[in-house]
């Protein structure tokens, strides 16, 4: 059966200021509960809020990353619904003004390079926490340290078509996110949070295709949760599908719409004649299924309206263009820059860049120091990524700078050292900061660089391998390659390979066909 | 009748501490107590010994610490002696509508659900009054939540005129009105929604003023409907009022809204004549509800201006007839919001008996709140609903700033717009409580100078025949409270209504 998913994320980052969005109170993880508050967070009777400017320049910074048209006017909009961590009862965001709209972003997915649109990204406060008693008999906890904290709402268009790509999408607003200093994008800490959105699209005869009901999934605490998350429930949609159409689901006549070049109709109840409500559904993590929850007949009403004590804010179209210019270069920017400049391949320019930009500028001063840009990235990404990783150290503090990585590129090639040597040195460079002639020496690697010395060599192995000789001067050339071995043996790998090579044959050229017994 | 009296102010160098203190404008006690004639502990002994006299039958309090207020006066006098600066309200007596924050003291609202609460901070103009040397005196009656115009909707207490013990005081600001009005204060504090200060201060005939928007800092103002709240100066003339505004007026960081402008003197030319006015008057203004008596005075009024050279002009503010309806829309939603956070959850009073999250939410408001703030909540929720949000919320915004523009266009043609404050003088207590819709239509003309952020001042223009003051309405564009205030004094150097007191019986043992 022909189907085809459809998947929209809705993205809250939280942004890394120092103090909350409308008030002093610090904006930090992990502090004592309820000790980060005042009377403003706390929604305490007669205070005001006030804007954060710090919060609205990364809000704004996101959104250009994002893509985004930034109009010169917004407002803040009140939220209003009850709830213990809301100790106002109403959340101060943005309605129909958001700070910015009709963004995208361009995410290298298994598809290919796809581009997905942003609808909206908008900044708004955050809410407390709540501690639930595990019985659910106690008293629940209310920790407002949480409450008042910026964080920035980023909706995309229903432009995802896979759950990888998905993810891909996530990866790719992280590492924007990071790059820029925007948020940290923690997700265990909830610094970055995901709602997805997600129905499928599959063929019916008559050419057209049926929407199932959409699901908003809740509660993704992890990149890996939104992929089985979004897998599991487009199966458990297509199977629902599969289980219901022709009997309590039907299509209805008429007007379908198009989507993504497909004419489609929504599902509807049969026997309501009625389409089928959003549901939410919840992922739960051990048993690797999404639940969901019944539907609500009637949609929340938030009753939005203007925030009478915040003034609308203007943007300055010269401090816009100055926020644009801190921008600098992005992930997909990078991407491409990789690929025309240095001839990496996709997958290596896409490792690259997905580790920051200051790996990227390792690799640069590497892959000029070197002269070998190819040579540089594998070293990078087989070798010195796996250091990083296994040691936990941030690229500044590794001793091995890129000039003296770049020099060891080089130094390799200038002996023709093969691989394995490499690390050796690699690995003594990584110890000590030091440059690769200096770790070759310190472990003993001697270079066989004088040919003489080395033609005398080749003399020996020839004379000590009758075999192997005969073999070549009959034609079989493969046999000068265990001669080869023994010269290689002899040098224990100092030798560069190519001048043996040559010597090899040269010295081969001279012994007589005729030495036969 | 024999409730109204002329009372003939003594001359305030020839005694310093008699009865006759309570005749002196604030101005001239504050000069005395600078100089050292009085002492501000005198000025606070003789207003607590009017409160003791007089509030139990007026009930204007909610609150006062007779030693709060004594400690705050003597320190005033200790900080004179040692030559600091005390500041241009050094010594005065100031009363505090109970809606507004003063740190460590109960800040009820009139509220049942407020009962108990500390707030932790200082209002803006609570921080400014002290640092001019203001003694805070006690906090005043109000409507529950400022939602009321007689201050009948006190969860506490009726408060009574003090020129008719039968009439209400107006509202919501009615405590702060009536205590400055029988002369238990010399100062007060009230804040205007949608006349709240104005219509009291008529009622009660004393001068009260609502500034521009963003005039005067809110923070620490509860609110009640956040783009039309101010809060203002009550006093018993019109210099008196100026030296309150004075400070009160100024930017206030912790108040997004309010404006960061150069301050202006509103004392110093107070007294210059003018060289040329225009007032204008409405034609709307003289419509169908307005009491004959009432139109009457403003009609005199209008002559007393004519007589001192002011040019005349006749306009149309045509959009002022919706004043009511927008009012009651933009008000009681901002409301519904900002009342939410009153759930028994954080702070205020809890339901004692409930039986889930949604059951204490419901119970704490259910008996926390009083009618008319439910009904003003349940107005403002409707009116932001989904389906009914375009028609009632979203058309009230823009019929407001068709509001706004009639003035704008006003004040092209005029100084300042004269007419009524009221339509009524003081109604009887009970008289309305039974017609929320009546009692809306008291605010019909002090709703659009909120709605359109205009300053506005009530000051006093006439009695009826059963001697109950009338208020003379003053509007001006944004920012023109200098002229508004010379033009109010203009007007009282003509008139003696200001020189009325109410009659009580301590007042003739002497």
């Amino acid at each position: 059966m022909k189907h085809h998913l459809v998947i929209g994320l809705e993205v809250h980052v939280q942004l890394l200021t120092r103090t909350k969005l409308f008030c002093g109170c610090r904006n930090q993880f992990g502090l004592p509960p309820n000790s980060a508050t005042c009377p403003v967070c706390l929604g305490l009777p007669g205070v005001l809020p006030v804007m954060n400017r710090r919060a609205f320049e990364l809000a704004v910074k996101a959104a250009l990353a994002l893509n985004c048209e930034i109009p010169l006017f917004t407002k803040w909009d009140r939220k209003n619904y009850y709830y213990p961590d809301l100790p106002k009862n109403y959340q101060i965001s943005q309605y129909d003004l958001p700070l910015s709209r009709n963004g995208w972003l361009d995410v290298e997915s298994p598809a290919g390079n796809r581009r997905i649109g942003i609808i909206r990204v908008h900044l708004e406060e955050d809410a407390g926490k709540l501690t639930h008693d595990e019985q659910g008999k106690g008293d629940s906890l209310v920790d407002l340290n949480r409450t008042g904290t910026p964080l920035l709402e980023i909706v995309s268009r229903p432009d995802i078509v896979a759950p990888e790509e998905a993810k891909a999408y996530l990866e790719e607003i992280r590492l924007l996110m990071r790059e820029l200093e925007i948020s940290d994008c923690e997700m265990q800490e909830g610094s970055l949070r995901c709602d997805a959105n997600i129905n499928v699209h599959v063929a019916v005869p008559d050419g057209c295709f049926a929407a199932t009901p959409i699901v908003e999934i809740k509660n993704l605490n992890s990149f890996r949760a939104v992929e089985r998350a979004l897998k599991y429930e487009a199966s458990r949609q297509i199977a629902e599908f599969e289980k219901k159409f022709g009997k309590e689901w039907q299509i209805r006549e008429g007007q379908p719409r198009e989507f993504a070049g497909r004419l489609v109709c929504p599902v509807m109840d049969a026997e309501r004649g009625q389409p089928i409500p959003k549901a939410t559904a919840g992922w739960n993590e051990d048993r690797g299924v999404t639940v969901v929850q019944r539907s609500k007949e009637e949609a929340e009403d938030y009753r939005y309206l203007p925030d009478p004590d915040l003034v609308p804010v203007v943007v300055d179209p010269a401090w816009l263009d100055e926020m644009r210019s801190q921008l600098g270069e992005l992930p997909a920017a990078q991407r491409r820059r990789l690929q025309a400049d240095y001839a990496l391949t996709a997958y290596e320019a896409g490792v690259l860049t997905a580790q920051g930009r200051a790996l990227v500028a390792y690799f640069e001063e590497t892959a000029q120091t070197a002269g070998d840009p190819k040579e540089a990235s594998n070293w990078i990404i087989n070798d010195l990524l796996q250091v990083l990783n296994e040691s936990k150290r941030s690229l500044a503090d590794l001793p091995l700078k890129p000039r003296s990585l770049g020099g060891l590129i080089r130094y390799l090639k200038q002996t023709g050292l093969n691989k394995q040597r490499g690390r050796d040195i690699f690995a003594r460079m990584l110890e000590k900061g030091i440059e690769a002639e200096q770790a070759a020496g310190e472990l003993g690697i001697q270079v066989v660089g004088d040919e003489s010395e080395l033609a005398e060599i080749v003399r020996r192995a020839i004379a000590a391998n009758p075999k192997a000789v005969a073999d070549y001067k009959n034609g079989k050339k493969k046999a000068a390659d265990a001669i080869k071995g023994a010269i290689m043996r002899e040098t224990k790998g100092m030798a560069r390979i190519e001048v043996v090579q040559r010597l090899l044959l040269e010295e081969l050229e001279k012994v007589p066909s005729d030495e036969k017994a | 009748m024999a409730e109204q009296q002329f009372s003939d102010p003594r001359n305030p160098n020839s005694s310093s501490s008699d009865e006759s203190l309570g005749e002196w404008p604030a101005s001239v006690l504050a000069e005395h107590i600078r100089d050292g004639r009085l002492k501000a502990e005198e000025v606070a002994e003789y207003f607590l010994s009017k409160v003791r006299q007089r509030d139990a039958s007026i009930r204007a309090f909610l609150r006062i610490d007779e030693e709060a207020v004594l400690r705050q006066a003597r320190q005033i006098d200790l900080r004179r002696q040692q030559g600091e600066p005390i500041g241009p309200l050094a010594g005065l007596p100031v009363a505090v509508k109970d809606n507004i924050c003063v740190g460590g003291e109960q800040t009820t609202c009139a509220s049942r659900i407020l009962e108990g609460f500390v707030p932790p901070y200082d209002a803006g103009v609570i921080t400014r009054l002290k640092d001019a040397g203001a003694v805070l005196f006690g906090k005043t009656n109000m409507d529950e939540f400022a939602m009321g115009s007689s201050t009948e909707n006190s969860a506490y207490f009726k408060t009574v005129n003090p020129w008719d013990r039968r009439c209400i005081p107006g509202g919501s600001s009615g405590g702060s009105a009536a205590a400055v009005a029988s002369g238990q204060v010399p100062l007060a504090l009230g804040t205007d929604t949608g006349g709240s200060i104005r219509q009291p201060a008529s009622h009660c005939g004393v001068v009260g003023m609502k500034p521009t928007y963003g005039r005067v800092s809110r923070y620490g103002l509860v609110a009640f409907a956040s783009s039309l709240d101010q809060i203002g100066p009550i006093a018993r003339n019109v210099r008196d009022c100026a030296l309150l505004l004075q400070v009160l007026a100024g930017h206030d960081e912790r108040d997004s809204t309010s404006i960061d402008r150069p301050a202006e003197d509103f004392c110093d030319r107070l007294e210059e004549p003018f060289e040329s006015l225009t007032i204008g008057v409405p034609r709307e203004y003289f419509a169908e509800g307005l009491d004959a008596e009432v139109e009457q005075a403003i009609r005199e009024a209008i002559a007393v201006f004519k007589d001192q050279g002011a040019q005349v002009k006749d306009l149309s503010l045509p959009h002022s007839p919706y004043g009511v309806a927008v009012y009651y829309l933009v008000a009681t939603a901002e409301a519904s919001s900002n009342l939410a956070r009153y759930d028994g959850v954080h702070y205020g009073r809890r339901a004692e008996q409930y039986e889930d999250l949604i059951d204490m939410v419901c119970q704490s408001r259910g008996q926390g709140f009083g009618a008319e703030v439910k009904r003003r909540i349940m107005l403002g929720t409707y009116a932001l609903s989904a389906g009914y949000r375009d028609a009632y919320y979203l058309k009230a915004m823009q019929v407001r700033r068709r509001i706004r523009d009639d003035f704008c266009r006003a004040f092209s043609e005029c100084d300042v717009i004269v007419g009524p404050v009221a339509p009524t003088p003081a109604f009887l207590i009970g008289e309305k409580v039974d017609d929320p819709l009546a009692m809306y239509l008291s605010d019909i003309y002090t709703n659009p100078a909120n709605l359109a952020g205009i300053p506005a001042l009530s000051l006093p223009c006439g009695f009826t025949t059963a001697g109950l003051p009338i208020g003379l309405h003053l509007q001006a564009a944004p920012f023109a409270e200098e002229t508004l205030l010379r033009v109010a004094r203009a007007f009282e150097r003509a008139t003696t209504w200001h020189e009325r007191r109410p009659s009580f019986p301590d007042a003739t043992e002497s």
